[in-house]
């Protein structure tokens, strides 16, 4: 059984996680371009995740009384993996936007 | 020691990950871990072109500290920036930074830097490693954010792993 304040602490980190996903989504919808979106959806990889890690740690923690800390490992891994996919979608995003002329910096060095 | 453990760091990294996963501390799963941390390291050998050095453990506990704390400020501001899109448009832009890093193994942490910070994403990279251009989500200065950048992020890198 769940001290009462336990459950308190872990529905309002949930519930503020929550508030940081919708906002990442109204981002993705409401901003102009592509590459100020993809500053939105980095908000639930990173602000949210570890929102949701930490309502984790608290709720299992309090639970079974030890502490409980194997989720931490998810937000590790998230910020390993992540970089690959970012990296990935801006690149073809901007090598997309160069071919078809837009107004771009020029590529760094010798046009790679 | 060299040839059974050919990276100390990555065994211990391992190890701990392995118990974290299992979440116990048991003498079984410590067990496996150990055998886990040693075999690991010997089938990646051959992958891992060059071994990474890392020194200054302290300066890498504040680096780490320092992007947990920008990671927070710049969700921050990107949540708002993003709640106040109609009235006040987030300035984004490309910054180009000239880098002095070089090292392989930094240039993937200051990836893993960029990317986790919200209001930043690594968009080039020079083929002979001597600009950087990223996209910010809401430029205010740009000499002040390339200071901030070579400052809080590449020194700390260059001295860790160069």
């Amino acid at each position: 059984m769940m001290p009462p304040l336990g459950e308190l602490v872990v529905a309002a980190l949930l519930l503020g996680s929550g508030i940081v996903v919708l906002l990442a989504a109204t981002g993705l919808w409401r901003l102009r371009d592509f590459f100020s979106r993809m500053h939105a959806p980095a908000l639930a990889s990173t602000l949210a995740a570890w929102i949701v890690t930490l309502a984790s740690i608290v709720h299992f923690s309090t639970r079974s009384g030890g502490l409980s800390l194997h989720v931490w490992l998810i937000i590790i891994v998230l910020s390993i993996t992540a970089p690959i996919t970012t990296i990935v979608l801006a690149r073809a995003a901007l090598f997309r936007r160069r071919q078809a002329g837009d107004e771009l910096p020029a590529p760094l060095g010798d046009g790679c | 020691m060299k040839r059974w453990l050919p990276s100390p760091w990555l065994s211990l990294g391992i190890f701990f990950g392995w118990l974290l996963l299992n979440n116990s501390l048991s003498p079984g799963q410590m067990l496996l871990g150990l055998a886990v941390a040693i075999v690991i390291p010997l089938l990646m050998a051959p992958l891992r072109p060059t071994p990474g050095p890392l020194r200054h453990w302290r300066k890498l506990t504040i680096l780490i500290l320092r992007v947990g704390r920008d990671v927070l400020r710049s969700a921050f501001d990107v949540a708002c920036g993003v709640a106040r899109t109609g009235t006040r448009p987030p300035r984004g832009a490309f910054v180009v930074v000239p880098l002095e890093l070089r090292d392989t193994h930094a240039l993937a942490a200051l990836a893993m830097i960029t990317t986790v910070v919200p209001g930043t994403v690594w968009s080039e990279l020079a083929p002979d490693r001597s600009a950087l251009m990223l996209h910010v989500f809401d430029l205010d200065d740009e000499a002040a954010f390339i200071a901030h950048f070579k400052n809080d992020y590449e020194r700390p890198l260059k001295e860790i792993f160069e």
